[in-house]
């Protein structure tokens, strides 16, 4: 289980890097999408994987009776989904208010903070 | 005894500083009259250092100090000798009359206080130079004078062209600071000396070390910067932008001597080798004859007096470079003749612009009647820089004379160099002392007439200085000039020049030095309009490099801060990925950790469609055609990872990314259908090879390091710590609602604190109105 997995993380982080090199910001949109799902992939799956035991204590034992599924990653894993969908949203906002604003999706024209043709900084003292 | 009188010189060190801290408030509450009580300062550092003149004229050199960073061998420890001692003197006496000068000279100034504060700064950070013993001592004091000076150049900071002077002085003496720490650390590393005492006892270690070259470029690289030797000479015209009381005592009498001070400390350890007596005398000699020559040009009388100022260092380095007993004496007794008149003159071109408005040669005339006092005083120092008798400047003039005085084409060479410099010092101070004072009265700018006490009396001071020591002139010797030349020299020397000229070569040379500057002064309106012509012709200077350094500077860095931060986010974003993949790849190949083959996985059919059905999702978003088929592909995968989580126990991680997948698609949609934005790729075929072979590279690295950590040991400790305790000591079944609402909850506030910002940032987004919206335009132009 953990080959293919291992393949699948990769083949979602190239997919995400794939379109976050893109210039049009809703392609980067969906990168930033794929690239959550790759991260926390690869952290469920850096805790090793077993197949449908839950990380859950019998009732009438206080420890667990057999071997169960690794809980440090899930817990992790749990609070990366959170915060990537936040950071997604807030992203996806941003981008639309760029968009209104500057009238592009294309990250070559968004050069408000960086203009391309800056002037020298003024050369007397 | 003792102890009381290391604790008088620890506080002498001291006072300046204490001084400057007290002199904002003193002028506040006292006005310009504040300088009489700041002069008391210097006029008491004076008086404590005289003491030690009879101790250190029998022959005595006094070392003293307290440990400051013992773990680094730095002391505060002072050395005090005839050299150090006549700097602490001039330093002190020219500082107690610049003070009162200054109280004149800006009277009325709103920031005179501050004026007063960055002058006592000055003349603390000087005597602290003089008498520091310890390498990193002289070297903060060295520094710190560079730094005060720069304040006191750009004193009048609303200025371009102060502050272009200023920080040309700073860039220039700053970086000469460098070069000298560079090299007292090599001197240092070769003696294991830290001490100037320890390296003038360490004899000829340095001489004969291998690194005797580079200590030598490196300590002159400091020495020839701050004494504004050739080709470093143009700071110091410039810096007469600053307040004439700064030109007088910082760029005249003190601080560009500190160079000179250097050359003359160093030259028993390091002197006497070929390479000295050839650097120092072709710089010096250079140097005094390219001063001498640009300031006939000049019809400012600060600028005229500041090129001879460039000149007269040049000439007290080459007569230090020539070592010998005479040149040494010559050079001490030059030292300490031209800081009298050298200052006083510069006081006089001060009151002149104060009082008449101008300081341009060509505009005043007839001042005598006006101001006799000024004029008096402008005399005797002219005579005395003339080297005309009985003034101590004409002491100093026989005595260069004696010691270039010699049969070899060298010393000949440096004869002709001293006679011209000489010839064309003694035209300039005269032009500087005759022209504002005599012939017709002009029309000036401002009614000119005598300044009041505090203007006139320190020129008129240092001008009476210059005869009286001339006139008592083997007290001076006793005193002062043997034991700074003993100190120069490093063997005993006596001094005995006086003012009754005896026949002989010196005196022959003296005369003709007369005849020369005389008909240079008689020709002195044809021969600057000769060499200004020959400056144009030439067209470039060091002065106009600096300008273009500096420019060449800031466009340099505006090229490299264009090439790196180009604002381009896809060349931003293959970089980082690029780096990404080396940081992948490297340590695994370097370390040889490459993951072993592993065998084919053998999983049930429905592990099999659910990532098959994520892969379909993720290639389906990179392909899709419209908005609608990317957005779905996008869930798509989410849902798919989500089942993956499920079927790998974790309940929890399903459920949660069940949701988040839904509510990421709703907004995706919401989005992209109000914009109309295009899903699809516009990337020219090369581009996306180049991103598809990083994006590939990425994840091939993803996929191996995972392999090879999975194939690896693992470390359970945690897990097991929770799986132990959850429920003893946190009472819940559910291991993993244990971790997060317990365990560390108060990350788990951070979380929550994080999405509520999240929240916060995209409601204000929403509620800004976009100003002036653009019409959505169809091109990346904008």
């Amino acid at each position: 289980m953990e080959t293919a997995l291992s393949v699948t993380v990769g083949c979602f982080f190239a997919i995400s890097v794939y379109l976050l090199l893109s210039k049009h910001v809703i392609r980067i949109m969906l990168g930033v999408g794929v690239l959550g799902n790759a991260v926390n992939l690869l952290i469920f799956t850096n805790g090793r994987l077993l197949r449908e035991v839950p990380p859950i204590i019998a009732p009438g034992m206080s420890t667990p009776a057999m071997e169960i599924a690794n809980p440090l990653p899930q817990a992790l894993v749990l609070t990366a989904i959170v915060i990537s969908f936040s950071l997604f949203a807030f992203m996806l906002v941003l981008a639309f208010r760029a968009y209104q604003s500057l009238g592009t999706d294309d990250t070559d024209g968004m050069r408000v903070a960086e203009p391309a043709d800056e002037k020298l900084p003024p050369l007397g003292y | 005894m003792e102890q009381s009188s290391d604790a008088l010189t620890f506080f002498a060190l001291l006072l300046p500083f204490a001084a400057a801290a007290v002199a904002p408030l003193a002028t506040r509450l006292m006005g310009h009259r504040a300088a009489w009580l700041l002069a008391l300062a210097p006029a008491l550092i004076f008086l404590h250092f005289t003491t030690f003149l009879d101790e250190v004229s029998s022959g005595a050199t006094i070392t003293a100090g307290y440990a400051w960073i013992p773990a680094l061998g730095v002391d505060f420890a002072w050395l005090i000798d005839g050299l150090s001692l006549t700097f602490a003197l001039l330093i002190t006496g020219i500082g107690a009359l610049i003070v009162l000068y200054s109280g004149g000279y800006l009277k009325g100034h709103e920031h005179q206080g501050r004026f007063f504060s960055f002058i006592l700064l000055f003349m603390g950070a000087m005597l602290g130079l003089v008498v520091s013993d310890n390498f990193l001592m002289l070297f903060v004091f060295w520094e710190l004078t560079s730094i005060t000076s720069f304040l006191l150049i750009g004193f009048d900071h609303r200025r371009e062209a102060s502050r272009r002077a200023a920080i040309q002085a700073l860039a220039v003496t700053g970086l000469g600071g460098l070069s000298l720490l560079a090299g007292l650390l090599v001197v240092a590393g070769v003696t294991g000396e830290m001490s100037l005492s320890g390296l003038l006892g360490s004899g000829g270690a340095m001489r004969d070390s291998a690194l005797y070259a580079t200590a030598l470029v490196l300590l002159l690289g400091g020495a020839f910067t701050k004494s504004a030797q050739f080709p470093f000479h143009f700071w110091l015209p410039n810096a007469m932008e600053a307040p004439t009381p700064v030109s007088a005592y910082l760029h005249s009498a003190t601080m560009v001597k500190a160079g000179v001070y250097l050359v003359m400390r160093l030259n028993p350890a390091m002197g006497d080798t070929v390479m000295w007596a050839t650097i120092l005398p072709l710089f010096g000699g250079a140097t005094l004859l390219v001063g001498g020559v640009l300031a006939v040009r000049q019809t400012d009388l600060k600028l005229m007096l500041a090129y001879t100022t460039v000149a007269s260092l040049g000439l007290l380095v080459m007569l230090t470079g020539l070592g010998s007993e005479h040149a040494v004496a010559a050079a001490a007794l030059y030292l300490v003749a031209h800081s009298m008149f050298k200052g006083a003159l510069f006081m006089v071109a001060g009151v002149i612009d104060h009082e008449a408005g101008t300081r341009d040669v060509t505009k005043v005339g007839g001042l005598r009647r006006l101001m006799p006092v000024t004029a008096s005083a402008a005399m005797l120092a002219a005579i005395s820089m003339g080297g005309l008798p009985p003034m101590f400047g004409f002491l100093a003039k026989e005595e260069i004379y004696y010691a270039t005085a010699g049969a070899t084409p060298w010393l000949i060479l440096v004869t002709l160099a001293a006679l011209a410099g000489n010839a064309l010092m003694f035209a300039v101070g005269f032009a500087v002392a005759i022209k504002p004072f005599f012939g017709v009265e002009r029309e000036t700018p401002k009614h000119a007439h005598e300044g009041p006490v505090l203007l006139w009396l320190g020129p008129l001071a240092l001008a009476v200085a210059g005869v009286a020591t001339a006139l008592f002139s083997n007290v001076v010797h006793v005193l002062v000039s043997s034991p700074m030349a003993t100190a120069i020299g490093g063997i005993p020397a006596e001094i005995t020049i006086s003012v009754v000229p005896h026949i002989g070569v010196p005196l022959a040379l003296s005369l003709l030095t007369i005849v020369a500057g005389v008909a240079i002064y008689r020709s002195i309106d044809r021969l600057r309009e000769m060499i200004a012509g020959m400056l144009a012709a030439i067209g470039w200077g060091p002065d106009r490099g600096f300008d273009q350094a500096i420019r060449g500077l800031i466009r340099a860095s505006a090229a490299i801060t264009s090439a790196i931060h180009h604002g381009r986010m896809d060349v931003y974003m293959g970089v980082t990925f690029t780096a990404t993949a080396v940081a992948l790849f490297a340590p695994m190949i370097v370390y040889g950790e490459l993951p072993a083959w592993p065998a084919f996985p053998d999983l049930p059919f429905y592990e099999w469609t659910i990532i098959i059905i994520a892969l379909i999702g993720l290639a389906a978003i990179v392909i899709a055609k419209d908005r609608l088929t990317a957005i779905v592909s996008l869930g798509i995968q989410g849902f798919a990872v989500a089942v993956i989580f499920m079927l790998l126990g974790a309940p929890d991680l399903s459920f949660t990314q069940f949701m988040v997948e839904t509510l990421s698609v709703v907004i995706l949609a919401l989005v992209m259908t109000r914009l109309r934005l295009d899903p699809t790729d516009h990337r020219p075929l090369g581009e996306k090879l180049l991103d598809m072979a990083i994006a590939g590279t990425c994840g091939l690295g993803f996929t191996l390091m995972l392999l090879r950590v999975t194939q690896g040991t693992f470390d359970r400790t945690l897990s097991d710590f929770f799986e132990q305790w959850s429920y003893t000591i946190a009472h819940g079944r559910n291991i993993v609602n244990v971790i997060l609402v317990d365990f560390r909850g108060v990350d788990t506030l951070g979380e929550i604190a994080v999405v509520m910002i999240a929240g916060l940032a995209i409601l204000a987004l929403i509620r800004i109105r976009p100003r002036a919206v653009p019409e959505p335009k169809p091109g990346p132009e904008l």
